[in-house]
């Protein structure tokens, strides 16, 4: 059990910035989801706090002890890596018990915490069994077990379900979410899924080129993205973006206007006329009609049925793609042209720099 | 099988057989006419021994009139060891040059080809002066020390090449796990490199066995000579007693076909599957 803290973290590879100014406080027992694209940066950190890359500058504090200059092994980490990493030549019981020799723990000892963890993760039957012996996900539990053993104060996954099928994957992170209100331990988890980044976080870190673009609870992320790379990164599909400009202000009020929606209202803030705006809005929130402070307009080109609900493909009149799920059996026909609006808290505005403007929803 | 799968099998199989029948062959001839009376050696070479041309008269003399034994011995003790120390070392530096980055390594693993493409030999006169300066001629420990520096570099070459592929997952996990670093190669990779190091020690003991030139320039007195040289001292510049000589390249060839069984079993492929994915 440790919080974990990272100050001003730097990562270089000759000239190549890998990771830029980290700063992140993670407390004791939560839950920490990194995700980002691939070579963000999120995999790297991980295996900074960790011990198996050195930083290029900065300070990681794992229960507020400095852990700079300690081996991994000293930091009081266990890692879960997304090829397993099962020692192939030693049987599940050996895997699990490999590690604890070095450690200074007692033979009685290493006894019990294998029996506890092999319980907790229904490996019983398979500690005699040897890792060609077993499928994806009973070897990605004996990893975390051998992970558990060690007992450690941060755990730390690296894209734990990235090799496991659909059905397994869905199983093992509703197990690992049990896992983790079952011990209560500091977790940071690694992952490029939103789903799983949704699903499991406490709190979610989203990165981008080596920066931390948010930090905040998967709802908020969802719901008030602060910046442009978030609001397109989380959710599926993507946000819609549409470009907008300050028609007028007058009296804290901003007009915003653009091709294709209707006028939007919002607190004037620092907005000036002619000021460059993003609207963005979630395919979820378009519904078919003529009401709402944002209505677009496109022909159907696509429809793609996935049974509760379908998406569909519209191209607008200035030759730009959107994204709309349409709930309900009745889907438009490829070809046909129609309205869709959304409600006024379901609309997200970004300045020409990418970041977040308060909404009418917001005020 | 279709006609054509079958010609081609068929066709893949006499090429192989007809390759095996020359490998083999002449150790045969080997093996069977040291078993022979001398007239039935020159006599029919090519047939068995029978119940007329049976004799051990070969074996006898080896036996008795030379230090079979003592040659035995030594080239078993020289080709052991040595084969022992190239494959330690062999595996800890392939280990160091793939895993640890650190000033020179470069240049060291270049240095380290090399020797793969310079053939030892052309170094004896310099080995022979160096060996006498510290007092090593005629001893086993010259000529270990010779084979292991022949043997290094392309065992090092072939080692380094396994070790890339073990996952480097493994490694971090091990390191995570506090496994010390001279732990992590001896208990996570070194089991792991185990085909790797049969067909290492394949290469490095056949040559080795079969060296008559190091033998022949570093060993002068009986108590040093290998089986190779020993047997030498059957073939003379007028008779040779070929008895004697085939007899003695018979037990020659049998240790080397016997570490080949033995090695060839630990030539398991697949051993990492499981390890990763």
């Amino acid at each position: 059990m440790a919080d974990l803290r990272i100050e001003h973290l730097n990562k270089r590879y000759g000239v190549t910035t890998v990771l830029n100014d980290i700063n992140l406080n993670i407390e004791d027992g939560e839950f920490v989801v990194l995700v980002g694209p691939s070579g963000c940066g999120k995999s790297t950190l991980l295996r900074m706090i960790a011990g198996l890359d050195g930083a290029s500058g900065g300070d990681i504090h794992i229960a507020g002890k400095l852990v700079n200059t300690l081996a991994p092994a000293e930091r009081g980490i266990a890692m879960v890596f997304q090829s397993y990493a099962l020692y192939p030549h030693m049987n599940v019981r050996k895997n699990m018990t490999f590690g604890l020799k070095f450690t200074g723990v007692r033979p009685a000892e290493r006894e019990r915490r294998v029996t506890e963890a092999a319980r907790m993760l229904r490996l019983e039957e398979l500690l005699e069994r040897y890792p060609r012996d077993l499928s994806g996900g009973q070897r990605q539990r004996v990893a975390i077990g051998r992970a558990i053993v060690r007992e450690p104060a941060v755990f730390l996954f690296d894209e734990p379900l990235s090799n496991l099928d659909a059905a397994l994957r869905v199983s093992t992170r509703v197990e690992i979410a049990n896992l983790h209100r079952l011990l209560k331990s500091t977790i940071v988890y690694v992952t490029h899924d939103q789903v799983e980044a949704m699903t499991l976080a406490d709190r979610i870190v989203v990165m981008n080129r080596g920066c931390i673009e948010q930090v905040g609870r998967p709802l908020d992320l969802y719901y008030a993205p602060a910046n442009l790379f978030v609001a397109g990164f989380i959710g599926s599909p993507a946000m819609n973006f549409f470009e907008a400009r300050v028609k007028s202000v007058e009296g804290g009020r901003a007009c915003v206007a653009g091709p294709g929606f209707r006028s939007l209202d919002l607190p004037a803030g620092h907005l000036k006329i002619g000021d460059a705006l993003t609207v963005g809005i979630r395919p979820e929130h378009l519904a078919q009609g003529e009401d709402g402070p944002l209505a677009v307009e496109g022909v159907v080109e696509l429809v793609e049925r996935l049974g509760e609900s379908s998406f569909a493909y519209l191209r607008r009149d200035d030759g730009r793609l959107f994204v709309a799920e349409i709930r309900g059996r009745q889907t438009p026909p490829p070809g046909e042209r129609v309205t869709l609006t959304a409600a006024a808290r379901d609309v997200h505005v970004f300045d020409a720099s990418g970041l977040r403007i308060a909404t009418p929803n917001d005020v | 099988m279709t006609v054509e799968q079958r010609a081609r099998s068929l066709g893949v199989h006499l090429v192989l057989i007809a390759y095996s029948v020359l490998a083999v062959g002449p150790i045969l001839l080997v093996v069977m006419n040291s078993f022979k009376v001398r007239s039935a050696i020159f006599g029919s070479p090519l047939a068995p021994p029978d119940a007329a041309t049976f004799s051990l008269a070969g074996y006898e003399k080896v036996f008795r009139s030379s230090h079979i034994l003592t040659y035995y011995s030594n080239s078993l003790i020289v080709t052991l060891v040595s084969m022992a120390l190239v494959l330690l070392f062999g595996a800890m530096a392939a280990w160091a040059l793939t895993e640890y980055r650190f000033r020179g390594s470069t240049a060291l693993a270049l240095f380290l080809s090399i020797g793969i493409m310079v053939p030892i030999r052309l170094g004896s006169v310099a080995i022979l002066s160096m060996m006498r300066s510290a007092g090593l001629n005629d001893t086993l420990t010259a000529l270990i020390l010779v084979y292991v520096a022949q043997g290094l570099p392309m065992s090092i070459f072939i080692l380094s090449e396994f070790i890339q592929q073990v996952p480097k997952d493994l490694r971090d996990a091990a390191r995570c796990d506090g496994v010390p670093e001279t732990r992590i190669f001896f208990e996570v990779v070194a089991p792991l490199l185990r085909p790797a190091i049969a067909t290492v020690a394949v290469f490095t003991i056949v040559p080795i066995w079969n060296d008559l030139w190091f033998p022949l320039i570093l060993t002068s007195s009986d108590s040093t000579h290998t089986v190779t040289l020993g047997v030498q001292q059957f073939l003379g510049q007028y008779i040779t007693d070929w008895n004697s000589v085939l007899a003695a390249l018979s037990m020659a060839i049998l240790p080397v076909v016997v570490i080949y069984v033995i090695l060839s079993r630990q030539l398991i492929a697949g051993l990492t599957s499981g390890a990763v994915k």
